[in-house]
């Protein structure tokens, strides 16, 4: 399945790669593959924008706007005057 | 796959003069044996009940008789995850560590970052982790990824994260191939079963909201005819399809449901509904468009909240969603709520 806008924010700076793999290892929907011992983005579509790539990047080569696809959480935050940084209530 | 290449610090640093401490310092031992107050307590945070308050304590527990070499799985402390992760390990040796994510599982805690780098230090620190086994290995849930760096771990602790597999089930698996995942094992999938696993809590979240109708149209009903009359099942009916279509229908039909947006699958779904509704319920003009403009927003909203539930929804997407569905569910909600009411009233 796939949602609106996925991987829009995702950004891989080749030269950055040291091919250590751990984009590949740790993305839940294959976004990611090594060729030649450098990642490529070979799936962006699937990409949901969770930030793990860009977590576990010791080179800093990944950018990603991430956070939690949640309507609920996105209206939380709406009703709040200051915006950000409401937290979840789920499990 | 890198898994293999950083067995530094694999050197053994351990000494039978801290034993007695080490022992001490073991928070228990778990079996994997699921009982049934196990399967009731599931069933029972599913729909809501105690969620918040279903935890183990955090620290390092034994699994079997793990000894030196044994793995060192990580997990977080909310109950469910620890009874997926324990029921797998059958006939298997091996330490886990149960970080403090206040009861929450593995992604969600990630994602809020209580799953993560400094609560992962913090725990081998405090649990003396070094101290018991000699390699310097660790097994994550992949999706803890979301929250741990792996590099900054390695740096802190001399630990190495390996990221497992996603599901509870495939750890056996993937400790018998030599820590090695098949692509299959790193994908979050999202079938059915999963699909039907979440909806209960979108529908114990309508509970409320249900009530509150139920009860408008009980009032309504009263001061119409001065008592509540069996009319009032027939006219509560809607509301309770609507619920279970946005909480339950929704999420069973997902893939084959047109649009990536939630919000419109909730829509389209709303209006078969409301078309069945009109076929087979008697109502009166003002009455009949209240009624399905109040079914097409507890569809939509119930729809695009289960962005929640999902395993593949971004942020991103989310706000878009969210800023051009929520105006109209309210709008149609208030319009339809005035006409439900009124249609009858006048």
């Amino acid at each position: 399945m796939r949602y609106l806008l996925n991987g829009h924010s995702l950004n891989l700076v080749p030269e950055l790669c040291n091919g250590c793999c751990r984009c590949e290892e740790v993305c839940p929907h294959g976004v990611f593959s090594l060729v030649q011992r450098k990642a490529e983005i070979v799936n962006r579509d699937g990409c949901m924008e969770c930030g793990a790539c860009r977590m576990n990047c010791a080179t800093n080569a990944i950018s990603v706007i991430s956070g939690v696809g949640c309507a609920q959480l996105v209206i939380n935050s709406m009703r709040r005057k200051n915006g950000a940084g409401v937290p979840c209530e789920c499990k | 796959m890198n898994q293999g290449r950083c067995e530094c610090g694999d050197k053994p640093q351990g000494d039978s003069t801290q034993a007695t401490e080490q022992s001490a310092r073991v928070t228990g031992t778990l079996n994997t044996t699921i009982t049934w107050r196990d399967v009731l307590g599931g069933w029972g945070v599913r729909w809501g009940f105690r969620r918040m308050r279903y935890l183990i304590a955090p620290g390092l527990y034994r699994i079997g008789q793990p000894d030196s070499n044994s793995p060192v799985l990580v997990t977080a402390n909310y109950k469910l995850t620890v009874d997926a992760v324990r029921r797998s390990l059958i006939g298997l040796n091996v330490w886990m560590l149960v970080l403090d994510t206040k009861g929450v599982n593995v992604w969600c805690a990630a994602g809020k970052g209580t799953f993560g780098t400094k609560e992962l230090v913090r725990r081998i620190e405090v649990t003396n982790l070094a101290n018991f086994v000699q390699h310097r290995r660790l097994v994550l849930p992949q999706l803890g990824a979301v929250g741990v760096a792996a590099h900054d771990v390695k740096n802190a602790t001399g630990f190495f994260v390996h990221y497992g597999p996603v599901r509870a089930a495939d750890i056996s698996a993937y400790l018998a191939a030599g820590m090695r995942a098949t692509p299959a094992m790193r994908r979050v999938t999202f079938d059915w079963k999963d699909r039907l696993t979440v909806a209960p809590m979108e529908i114990a979240g309508a509970f409320k909201p249900t009530l509150i109708i139920i009860a408008t149209l009980a009032l309504v009903d009263i001061i119409r005819h001065h008592r509540v009359t069996s009319h009032l099942a027939i006219d509560v009916a809607p509301f309770l399809a609507a619920v279970l279509t946005g909480g339950l229908l929704v999420p069973l039909l997902l893939p084959w449901l047109p649009s990536r947006s939630f919000a419109l699958k909730g829509a389209v779904t709303g209006l078969l509904l409301a078309a069945l509704l009109l076929l087979f319920l008697p109502m009166r003009i003002a009455e009949g468009a209240g009624t399905i403009l109040l079914v097409l927003a507890i569809t939509t909203y119930m729809a695009m909240v289960f962005t929640g539930a999902t395993t593949f929804t971004s942020l991103a997407g989310v706000r878009v969603e969210v800023r051009w569905a929520l105006p109209l569910i309210l709008v149609s909600a208030g319009a339809g709520a005035i006409l439900r009411v009124a249609g009858v009233l006048i």
